[in-house]
């Protein structure tokens, strides 16, 4: 790789790293075939393709395919071939719910794949798909704002929104793109499919791990409780606190209220034990010896090189020490 | 491991009277509730533990657990998990679906009396589905004859509870069933493996009699707000502050120590350790 190529994907490292443990799963491996995505039909015209970095949650029907997050660069043939699988339509629609490569690096292949009569590109008056995102996750692309994560043009959302929602129809079925400040990143959407009763999550919410909090890019654990918060007012169970709104999660399993729900209590209660040491008085240091996370670490701990539990702790240390 | 294997095989051989192999589960069954008292009715004290062979992860989950939980919502209508459920009260309805031509069974749905949960045995040789797959409070369960055992393999389970005061069990546990028919006593026994909470793996039987009269009645829940919260509000208490947790204690006169639980409660040399506490405690 060279030094240009290094400097593009630096700022993504730690989100591969968490995608490549979440996953459980190494695409690079030489000479080895990289494993199979799962396809897997969710709920009314949503599915879900998992891994090929991101989760990717794709809408079809007699409109044509609209396809949330576009997973790493290198599985978007692979995701294109899977989209095959349940669609023959056009592909009409990309959105994107944060800027990460694990969520976009594929916005190029799986847009150049598709047409849209409605949307021109601006240079050569070809149809093209639109890429649909936070107004950031543009400026974050086109070095508006500055970040060493840098896509082909042709990646770049075309079509953006700055206030608190964005709506959409398609396939029948009305899609509203929900911003959620100051949360995983500052240009979170949840993409929720109303006739569906499904929301793509992005990293607002994992089952894998605990939340990869990228401060760097103005993300934090209260914008992320607050955006669980809100998962769950729009989440209605089906009986038993079990089955109705289905959540894509950002990595990981299709989850209902009840997973997102006692997620949002982890990181509450996480939070209220991290800010109570810190009204003690205590130190970064000595807040990790006392293991705020011990009775979560077993299920959703992290241990890379680049994001690990150590550093969550210190991560929501810094947020509520301020 | 070895140990478990044990218990499950000195349970299968009190049970070795002639019964049919691959019997017919299908009918409506009784439970007998004739053992886990602390589990029935009202259920357990806060901050009983024992007999469990939980960790300290799950020791430090359920000392912080709050029974305000119930006030939310979101948690109001959570019906037990398959390796709780039947502990009861847990009457059930068993039906089966069969091969039209084999007349060989696809399937086994066991309807739980409280609130009505329904598991079901796949018993036609299907996989568990992928990784990715939601999980339910009942778990994707397939099914497969060892004689004349039904064993059962449960995964996609939903996070649960050993005990029902906080005491927790993860979605990475690997649940096992063994479904045992002695005359007209069905006994199953549950191992439950958690990687996350449990020192060794939780092994218990339950026992239901055959009930040609029983009729399971419906149990809807639907939630209410029935205290005024602000939004996100999740009780807990910090570590070191749940001022319920002795009561069990000095309540029972177990002493505090064998309140906690842990792997080496579930074995008779125990009892050893029990004397000398509460010798200590005399003193």
């Amino acid at each position: 790789m060279n030094s240009r190529a290094y400097r593009r994907w630096a700022g993504a490292l730690p989100l591969l790293a968490i995608a490549a443990a979440s996953l459980a799963q190494d695409d690079s491996r030489d000479g080895e075939e990289p494993p199979a995505l799962s396809v897997i039909p969710v709920q009314g015209n949503v599915y879900l393709i998992a891994g090929a970095g991101g989760n990717i949650a794709v809408q079809t029907g007699d409109d044509g395919v609209l396809v949330v997050d576009t997973g790493l660069p290198e599985n978007a043939e692979r995701v294109l071939a899977a989209i095959r699988t349940l669609s023959d339509r056009p592909i009409r629609f990309v959105v994107n719910t944060h800027v990460h490569p694990d969520h976009t690096g594929g916005n190029g292949t799986i847009g150049a794949a598709g047409t849209n009569e409605g949307f021109r590109d601006a240079l050569r008056s070809e149809p093209v798909v639109p890429i649909y995102a936070h107004e950031t996750v543009l400026h974050r692309l086109s070095g508006a704002i500055e970040d060493p994560i840098d896509l082909p043009v042709r990646s770049w959302p075309i079509d953006t929104y700055h206030v608190d929602k964005f709506d959409m129809y398609f396939n029948g079925e009305s899609i509203q793109l929900r911003h959620q400040p100051n949360a995983h990143t500052d240009g979170d959407s949840i993409v929720w499919f109303r006739r569906s009763d499904v929301i793509a999550t992005g990293d607002v919410y994992l089952t894998t791990s605990y939340p990869f909090i990228d401060v760097a890019r103005g993300g934090s654990l209260q914008g992320i409780i607050d955006a669980l918060n809100e998962l769950l007012d729009l989440m209605i169970p089906d009986r038993n606190e079990e089955g109705g709104t289905l959540a894509i999660s950002g990595h990981g399993a299709i989850s209902d209220e009840y997973e997102v729900v006692n997620y949002r209590d982890m990181l509450t209660i996480i939070r209220d034990r991290i800010v109570a040491l810190i009204d003690m008085g205590m130190t970064p240091e000595q807040v990790k010896a006392a293991q705020p996370t011990f009775d979560y670490d077993g299920r959703y701990g992290i241990d890379s090189t680049l994001w690990s539990t150590e550093r969550f702790i210190e991560t929501i240390y810094e947020e509520y020490a301020e | 491991m070895k140990k478990v294997s044990i218990v499950i095989m000195a349970g299968a051989a009190l049970c070795a009277l002639p019964a049919p192999a691959q019997f017919n589960l299908a009918g409506s069954w009784a439970q007998r509730q004739h053992e886990d008292r602390g589990e029935r009715g009202g259920g357990p004290q806060i901050g009983d533990y024992t007999g469990l062979p939980i960790n300290d992860a799950a020791r430090l989950r359920a000392d912080t657990w709050s029974p305000d939980q119930w006030t939310v919502p979101e948690h109001q209508c959570e019906p037990h998990p398959i390796d709780y459920a039947p502990l009861g009260p847990a009457s059930m309805l068993i039906t089966a679906d069969h091969d039209p031509v084999s007349y060989d069974v696809i399937a086994w749905h066991l309807t739980f009396a409280w609130m009505n949960t329904t598991q079901t045995i796949w018993m036609d040789g299907r996989e568990h589905p992928p990784e990715q797959a939601p999980r339910t409070w009942m778990g994707h369960s397939v099914g497969r004859w060892k004689g004349d055992i039904l064993v059962v393999d449960i995964s996609h389970v939903k996070e649960g509870w050993i005990r029902r005061n906080g005491v927790p069990r993860s979605d990475l546990a690997k649940i096992t069933q063994y479904w045992i028919l002695h005359e007209d006593i069905l006994q199953l026994v549950t191992v439950v493996d958690d990687p996350v909470y449990l020192e060794e793996p939780s092994v218990r039987s339950v026992a239901w009699q055959a009930h040609t009269g029983y009729r399971m009645g419906p149990y809807p829940c639907s939630a209410r707000v029935e205290l005024d919260r602000p939004r996100g509000y999740v009780p807990h208490y910090l570590p070191g502050a749940n001022p319920l947790l002795r009561d069990f204690s000095e309540e029972s006169g177990i002493p505090w120590e064998a309140t906690r639980g842990g792997a080496e409660q579930m074995y008779p040399e125990y009892q050893e350790v029990l004397k000398r506490l509460l010798s200590e405690d005399a003193q």
